[in-house]
């Protein structure tokens, strides 16, 4: 499984890339692994408030349908309009141009909570 | 997850091509391998892709009353029924109730039911409870394996490994014949809408068939999840899901295999009172214009917004392209082209029922007592 260094991750198999007040999230490759084809994602509302823990997104695949959780709380300030005509994008690029969600975060301490590449790889391998 | 589940004679090679086991009616299965499951279904429909079935059960009803027993227990008519051909055909309740849908083959031996894996045990229980004197009835599903082979490719390959080749078998019909080495009852037959054979052979001896088949050029392995998307882009209906004991064979459209002129059997009465006064609910399949998949369990409902259905199975059809679903509606809107709406998690979809296959299907020719449809 591919589990970039540069990247902060979730025990729930989302990924973070901060960059400043901002952080880009999506799900790891095992994430979509696990998922299977997805055939489609519910995005969030640009400009709608999330806290960390409460549901952001939805992505489904042929076989089920999983809450993608807000890692961080914030404001969502960019959705990626590609999942919703090629949700396939999840799988096969998900660190890429399979991102979800930006968000504008506001309570930047919670970054203390997330894992880093290392302990992502450590949970899984005890997944 | 899959631990202290029943495995098919095939759990190794399935392992080994990368697959994900799920359970299925407490068998270990493949739901996907490598590919995925909606490039393994469009496989099936460009080429041809192979399916382990051994989890399904084969029941041989044996004796010289054992077409009399069958005629009262199984809906369609039996008579219509030629050696070395098979029959789309269903178990009811005496209420009516839809206990299994089965493919019956009338062959040299005596007659062969092939039952779905989660209600073996229950059909076996109910024929043991009905069969009279003079008729044997054998659970041969632990000694037969089963693999599917389908698509438009099928044919051509099967030509080239089975002796003598199926080609020229009708849809619906079964030889004996040899592939592999191996003695294999070979049949026109599937749940995929395309051309393809059912290969009934020794429980030990699968695997070398499997791998015969799976050197071929052009067949993949495809598992459970492409079976159910490529049955459901059909309209076929699933046991357990779609149809079961609460629901009857004129409300799933499954009337054209009951023959309630061919003299008694169980559920007849209920059958044709029900024909008499006409199903409330009526089962369609439907397209989807975009958004979340349709699930089991998520309502139907009309422009003023009242519950008229519920949807029983649903997916993403790579053929369609747009999600797909089966279900049941109120039978007056039970007409092809009729708009409804989906509700999917707070959210309405629009969709357009149909009253069958969403895509069209490819197999051969009609079936033994019935019309062009098939399972």
């Amino acid at each position: 499984m591919n589990v970039p260094e540069d990247l902060k991750y979730t025990v729930e198999h989302e990924w973070i890339r901060l960059e400043g007040n901002r952080a880009t999230i999506g799900i790891t490759d095992y994430a979509q692994d696990q998922l299977g084809d997805v055939v489609f994602v519910d995005l969030p509302a640009v400009g709608q408030e999330v806290q960390a823990g409460g549901n952001l997104a939805v992505v489904e695949s042929v076989k089920s349908v999983s809450d993608v959780y807000a890692p961080l709380s914030g404001r969502v300030v960019a959705v990626n309009e590609l999942l919703k005509d090629a949700p396939e994008t999840l799988n096969q690029d998900p660190y890429g141009q399979g991102w979800i969600a930006v968000l504008e975060l506001t309570q930047p301490d919670e970054v203390q909570g997330l894992l880093d590449a290392a302990a992502y790889i450590q949970h899984l391998s005890g997944a | 997850m899959v631990a202290g589940l029943k495995s098919t004679p095939l759990r190794a090679a399935h392992e080994l091509l990368g697959a994900r086991l799920i359970d299925f009616a407490g068998w270990a299965m493949p739901v996907q391998y490598a590919n995925g499951i909606l490039a393994e279904a469009a496989h099936v429909r460009r080429e041809a892709g192979l399916f382990d079935l051994c989890h399904m059960g084969e029941i041989w009803v044996t004796g010289p009353q054992a077409e009399a027993f069958l005629q009262g227990m199984l809906t369609n008519d039996l008579t219509r029924l030629p050696v070395g051909r098979a029959q789309y055909t269903l178990l009811l309740n005496p209420a009516g109730g839809i206990l299994d849908d089965l493919v019956v083959y009338r062959l040299a031996g005596g007659f062969l039911l092939v039952v779905n894996a989660a209600t073996r045990a229950k059909d076996l229980a109910w024929l043991e409870e009905h069969r009279p004197a003079g008729v044997t009835v054998e659970d041969r599903s632990q000694a037969t394996g089963l693999i599917a082979l389908q698509g438009p490719a099928a044919e051509a390959i099967l030509a080239r490994l089975a002796q003598p080749s199926p080609a020229s078998l009708p849809f619906y019909g079964a030889q004996e014949a040899r592939i592999a080495g191996r003695q294999v009852l070979v049949s026109r037959t599937g749940y995929t809408g395309e051309d393809g054979f059912e290969l009934f052979v020794a429980w030990e001896e699968t695997p070398a068939v499997w791998e015969a088949l799976l050197a071929e050029g052009g067949v993949q392995p495809a598992g459970l999840g492409a079976r159910d998307l490529l049955r459901l882009e059909m309209g076929y209906p699933l046991y357990g899901a779609d149809i079961h004991e609460g629901t009857s064979p004129l409300e799933a459209g499954l009337g054209w295999v009951v023959k309630p002129d061919k003299g008694p059997f169980v559920g007849r009465e209920a059958f044709l009172q029900q024909k008499e006064a006409g199903p409330e609910r009526r089962r369609v399949t439907f397209t989807q214009e975009s958004g979340p998949v349709p699930r089991a369990g998520y309502p139907l409902i009309d422009e003023a917004g009242q519950v008229v259905g519920q949807v029983t199975s649903g997916g993403f059809s790579p053929h369609v392209e747009a999600p797909i679903g089966m279900g049941y509606v109120q039978a007056a809107l039970a007409r092809a082209g009729q708009a409804l709406a989906v509700e999917a998690r707070g959210r309405r979809l629009g969709i357009r029922l149909a009253r069958g296959a969403l895509v069209l299907a490819r197999t051969k020719g009609t079936t033994p007592g019935g019309s062009t449809k098939v399972r």
